[in-house]
């Protein structure tokens, strides 16, 4: 969403937000609840064809294939904003793969904080 | 980092005095802390800036995967492998929360890349060296991810809320980025003569470009000032070249290797470092274009590009005759 | 699965866990090739955590390969170490990615066997393999599933994309064979309660595949003409040794080094 006086950006066709340009996919926002959550979470968006496709990216860019996990996209030109203040997308931490942690690794403490 | 050409109004920053009182609310909102987020009015020259800062950044991201990704077929075990190929899968993500990010300023994803492709926009001049052992992977990922550590984690500050949601995501991922590079170098330089060899040459190659990453002196930097005012910026080049010297000397010690500048002295009175700085010149040159790797990674995004057009226009078309058949059948 | 289990020996155990393995690190390693090059970064990421879920995989198959052969050789050792002849993947693996589409053929002609197997296997009479078995069909139903959306997505798509998904599938189509032929190490396991005779796969993978090309708008090869040589590793394509030159370079020029 741009400002109201903002001109397009060169070389792009002006739409609102979220709203799909002609020759591109979509964008879709994501929401997530994790195993252990009571309800759904933004995390971000991406773009995919459609809602089928979206709800697998969502799966491999968000949550790193974690199971149990309950996978929401709307498609952004859908969604109505009400207030300007947007509550800020959170951490899924991917389990399965332990070496992403930071924790994996043994760094020793002379090295400094890393 | 990631602001290479961009430019302000040049007229310098104005004071609040100066500002419409639409401006000055804004300002005043950025210096209490508060987010500015897409709804919300900001001067062109605020939404101006940080597309091609985020732009900038994100496509950083994407052309970071090649001198990485250049290892993942060689990488000499499984474990080793499937560590380099999570992490620029991470790069991958990280490009996608920033392209997202840029995109509630008004600009497409698709349009940011013709941007990158044709030239018109940059990516961090680091991507332009090339990685040539094993051990690169080792320098890459605690030299280079350590800069975008240093100058990351102020910006999960940065004014512009999906920018900072973006980031805080980012330095999640981030810290076992540099860990597992460090890991590589510990494991290389404590083990045979070819491997402490193939750690120190990695150690030669990289240390300059890495210090370039921060950009040159910006003390006087006009463009400088007014991004610290919007705070797109956090700190100035200076302070954090010296942060990430001060950090990577004992780093150095540690693994029995010497930081390729023979003037690198503790300073008791400044209580930091003193260090050569990286040559310039060959800082510019690279941003012209004419650094080591500039032509190849260009051509690779690009050929990336252009073979994968009919991928997804395939996969679109089918989308569209999906829907087309669902409408029918309603 | 037969009631009567007889003990396989030690060698043609090793050969077959080897078979799932080596299948695996080939098709790991080659879709790993992508990363950085993918059409869309989508795309790319999720490429990624294939050739993730694969090298995984095949840590978990080489290392009990490793283990039942009892001479020293753990996972990394067979991988980086053998050479083509050694090597008991399937053909169909370690054709080149060629374009996108190829690939995405190549996986899904893949995944479709490769689900069905690990199923079977979960009842296998051996625990250790049931439970690799176990963890690695939640993975590989996933991949399934995304390399049939794709197939469908792109047969179906423009009349470029199809035409590029025909190519694809009229090149891999004669390496479908390989996966239903069974041989005296197949008979081994099947007499073990190990796995299952590859045969029996068959029609399913038929009915399975038949209905994907249906509503990808894809027309299957009339011939069912399977090239053989390399689950048995008697002929693996050239392909393979290219492949290993990158793979294993490493490790071959700096023997005496820990990584």
């Amino acid at each position: 969403m741009s400002s109201p006086e903002a001109k397009p950006y060169p070389g792009t066709q002006a739409v609102d937000h979220g709203k799909a340009r002609a020759d591109e996919w979509p964008l879709f926002e994501i929401f997530i609840r994790g195993q252990h959550g009571l309800s759904h979470r933004h995390v971000g968006s991406l773009h995919a064809a459609d809602a089928e496709m979206a709800i697998k990216n969502a799966r491999d860019v968000y949550t790193r294939r974690n199971e149990g996990v309950s996978i929401w996209v709307v498609e952004a030109a859908h969604i109505a904003a009400s207030s300007p203040e947007e509550k800020g997308p959170l951490y899924e931490p991917a389990n399965d793969k332990v070496y992403r942690h930071p924790t994996f690794f043994d760094i020793p403490d002379e090295v400094g904080a890393m | 980092m990631y602001a290479q050409m961009i430019k302000s109004t040049g007229q310098g920053v104005k004071s609040l005095e100066e500002m419409d009182p639409q401006e000055r609310a804004f300002q005043e909102r950025i210096n209490a802390g508060g987010k500015i987020e897409p709804k919300d009015w900001m001067p062109e020259g605020y939404r101006k800036n940080l597309i091609r800062q985020i732009g900038q950044h994100a496509h950083s991201e994407i052309v970071g995967q090649l001198p990485e990704g250049n290892w993942i077929t060689r990488a000499p075990t499984l474990e080793r492998k499937a560590i380099l190929l999570a992490k620029v899968q991470d790069e991958a993500g990280h490009g996608l929360y920033l392209y997202c990010a840029a995109e509630t300023l008004g600009v497409s994803r698709d349009q940011l890349t013709r941007d990158l492709l044709s030239g018109k926009m940059k990516y961090s001049s680091i991507f332009n060296y090339p990685t040539l052992t094993w051990a690169d992977m080792g320098a890459v990922g605690w030299l280079v991810d350590g800069a975008a550590i240093m100058n990351q984690v102020p910006l999960q500050r940065t004014s512009y809320g999906p920018y900072a949601r973006a980031m805080v995501r980012i330095c999640k991922e981030e810290s076992f980025h540099q860990r597992q590079g460090y890991d590589i170098m510990m494991k290389m330089a404590k083990g045979t003569d070819a491997q402490r060899k193939m750690a120190q040459d990695a150690l030669n190659r990289f240390w300059g470009p890495a210090l370039m990453m921060f950009g040159p002196s910006d003390e006087n930097s006009v463009h400088s000032a007014q991004s610290m005012a919007w705070k797109i910026k956090m700190n100035s080049n200076d302070e954090l070249r010296q942060k990430f010297v001060d950090e990577c000397v004992p780093q150095a010690e540690y693994l029995g290797l010497t930081v390729p500048d023979p003037d690198l002295k503790w300073n008791e009175e400044r209580g930091h470092y003193d260090f050569t700085q990286p040559d310039w010149d060959e800082f510019f040159d690279v941003l012209k274009g004419n650094g080591p790797c500039n032509t190849e990674r260009l051509a690779a995004r690009n050929k990336a590009w252009d073979d994968g057009a009919w991928v997804r226009d395939g996969l679109m078309a089918h989308a569209a005759k999906k829907r087309a058949a669902k409408l029918a059948a309603e | 699965m037969s009631t009567a289990i007889i003990d396989p020996n030690k060698g043609d155990l090793f050969e077959f866990l080897c078979r799932m393995g080596d299948n695996t690190l080939v098709l790991g390693h080659r879709v790993s090739e992508w990363c950085g090059h993918a059409p869309v970064l989508e795309e790319d990421i999720a490429l990624a955590n294939t050739a993730l879920d694969l090298i995984g995989q095949t840590t978990l198959w080489l290392d009990l390969a490793g283990k039942v052969e009892d001479a020293g050789r753990d996972a990394d050792r067979l991988a980086f170490h053998r050479d083509v002849w050694d090597f008991r993947n399937l053909l169909l693996v370690e054709q080149p990615n060629g374009d996108f589409g190829q690939t995405i053929m190549r996986q899904f002609l893949f995944d479709a066997w490769h689900l069905s197997q690990l199923t079977a296997l979960m009842e296998s009479s051996d625990a250790q393999i049931a439970a690799i078995a176990e963890k690695s069909s939640k993975e590989v139903t996933y991949h399934l599933e995304r390399a049939t959306d794709t197939v469908i997505g792109l047969g179906d798509g423009t009349e470029e994309s199809h035409r590029r998904m025909q190519n694809a599938l009229d090149l891999l189509w004669p390496y479908v064979g390989e996966m239903f032929v069974a041989d005296a190490v197949d008979e081994a396991m099947v007499a073990a309660g190990i796995a299952p005779d590859p045969a029996s796969l068959r029609a399913a993978y038929d009915t399975l595949v038949n209905d994907v090309f249906t509503v990808a708008t894809l027309t299957r090869p009339e011939s069912d003409f399977g090239h053989r040589g390399g689950k048995s590793g008697k002929r693996h394509s050239e392909h393979l040794g290219h492949m290993l030159t990158q793979m294993q370079w490493l490790q071959r020029a700096y023997p005496d080094a820990t990584w």
